[in-house]
């Protein structure tokens, strides 16, 4: 007999948008000027996030221009665990035209686990040119990390067992209406 | 997806999965640092028992841009020009640690042969074995097919196929594997395949295919197909008498100038982009393609030797990393 797995809800859609909100304005702080930032989102999740965080921050500071500044970064070809894991189709990479070379590069997931995701991030980010400096944006983390990394910009802390699974729910990604975006935790 | 062998047993999915994939690898080759990390510490081996130097060095380009390690193994001067079996060849390969073997043979067979022996456990890519199958090359035909119908309809190629398109693929089909593996793919994919061949280039069973056959070019190009892709005449193959003289063929079969422009007034689908014209390579000039046929914007040609480097890369990245029935989690 098999239990369906229980779900719980930790953010709701208010909570991801104002979450989204919050970085935005912590990344406008941390940085003086946001004219050589760049947002990167890593496939699949972290591109929808990184696109309304450019979004917000082009409302916050008109000098950001979101078109030329947001991205995506596939990181499917960098990853340490291929011989294990399932095969993966990569995502595409688009890395505005002006280039990542002595700019800052906010680089935005889903959800910060291991920290394989974001290593495999900074090596793929390495074969593109050299930023100024490399930051990282996460709508969860869930802790249990295995490297030595850590986030600049959190969502929301949220402690998990390993034996748990965190569910990010978003409409570009799962077809929902906007309404219905949360994040769960699955036990 | 262990091997991949031939192109007639391919899933839809699977092969869309290494279109998906070679879409993204295309990108590399325009990058500054042209290497990925993800077959660091892999072995490929290159076993081939016949001369193809065009399809060994876009293996050994695509391995090399992954960053595996690339062994060539060519039969001339080798143990087996010495009278090694093949057997004997491939348990030295494995006992040096090859992680894939990409296999060009003249049986028809040999790569399958390969990959249900017991002798290595690597994974087995077929580069063209006999008159059978050329899986990698029909892969980027369809590669090439595909952006150019995507990029004339102004869509996004990923997760499509080839459902609305119609290729005429013309001559000699009775020695060509690339036709064959085009057909069996292309069907896969959801187009429509017409052949246009002599009597005596059409394999025997060919009426049974899911193709329709012509046995004039002109008539086949009045069909107005979206892409033509023209085969080379082997020469090498042909032991004995298929066509009367090399002129005759031309004036027949070939995609001579005055063909070029019917082929010019064809457009792809519904749009105003020219239709394509395809040739795997290496061509006979002069023969079954014109210069200015050859050299037309409306040729694909040096764009599928580059989308060739991109399906290598894909077939090899999705054979080498595995896949677990239980499919673990991304997060």
């Amino acid at each position: 007999m098999t239990r369906s797995p229980e779900t719980a809800t930790v953010m709701t859609a208010a909570d991801i948008d104002r979450a989204l909100t919050r970085i935005a304005h912590e990344i406008v702080e941390a940085q003086r000027g946001v004219g050589e930032l760049i947002i990167c989102g890593i496939p699949r999740r972290g591109v929808p996030l990184a696109q309304r965080l450019g979004a917000k921050l082009a409302a916050i500071d008109p000098d950001f221009d979101p078109v030329a500044s947001v991205g995506s970064l596939d990181v499917t070809m960098y990853r340490d665990d291929l011989r294990n894991s399932a095969a993966r189709t990569p995502e595409p990479t688009q890395l505005p035209a002006r280039g990542i070379d002595g700019r800052t590069v906010v680089l935005v997931d889903d959800v910060l686990y291991s920290g394989r995701t974001v290593r495999a991030a900074l090596d793929a980010l390495s074969d593109y040119g050299r930023p100024q400096a490399v930051r990282l944006a996460v709508l969860v983390d869930r802790g249990h990390r295995e490297l030595p990394l850590r986030a600049d910009h959190v969502g929301k802390n949220i402690p998990t067992s390993r034996s748990e699974r965190v569910g990010v729910r978003l409409a570009e990604i799962d077809g929902l209406p906007a309404g219905e975006e949360q994040v769960v935790i699955i036990r | 997806m262990k091997h991949l062998l031939d192109t007639q047993a391919l899933a839809h999915r699977d092969a869309l999965a290494i279109l998906d994939t070679a879409e993204e690898m295309t990108a590399v080759s325009s990058r500054e640092v042209k290497k990925l990390p993800t077959l660091r510490g892999r072995t490929v081996v290159n076993l081939f028992f016949e001369d193809s130097t065009r399809t060994r060095i876009s293996f050994e380009a695509a391995a090399k841009r992954l960053s595996a390690d690339v062994m060539n193994f060519s039969a001339k001067g080798s143990s087996v020009s010495k009278g090694e079996s093949l057997k004997d060849t491939v348990q030295t390969l494995d006992a040096m640690g090859a992680d894939a073997i990409v296999i060009r043979h003249s049986a028809s067979g040999a790569a399958a042969q390969l990959a249900a022996s017991d002798w290595t456990d690597a994974a087995v890519v077929n580069a063209g074995d006999g008159t059978h199958e050329h899986p990698t090359q029909a892969l980027l035909d369809a590669l090439t097919l595909r952006r150019g119908w995507s990029r004339a309809h102004g869509e996004n190629p990923r997760g499509r196929n080839l459902a609305g398109m119609r290729v005429l693929i013309v001559g000699d089909i009775v020695h060509s594997r690339v036709a064959r593996s085009n057909v069996w793919l292309l069907r896969t994919l959801g187009a429509e395949v017409h052949l246009a061949a002599p009597a005596t280039l059409l394999p025997y069973g060919a009426e049974t295919w899911p193709v329709t056959i012509h046995y004039s070019l002109d008539e086949a190009l009045r069909e107005a197909p979206d892409a033509v892709m023209m085969l080379r005449v082997q020469a090498e193959r042909m032991g004995g008498a298929f066509f009367p003289t090399a002129a005759e063929y031309t004036r027949r079969w070939g995609l001579t100038d005055e063909r070029l422009a019917l082929v010019e007034q064809l457009r792809l689908g519904a749009t105003d982009s020219p239709a394509l014209i395809l040739h795997p390579g290496p061509m006979n000039r002069g023969v079954e393609i014109s210069a200015a046929a050859a050299d037309s914007p409306q040729s694909r040609i040096l764009d599928q030797v580059a989308h060739g480097v991109a399906v290598r890369m894909a077939v090899l990245h999705l054979l080498l990393s595995q896949r677990q029935p239980d499919g673990s989690l991304d997060e």
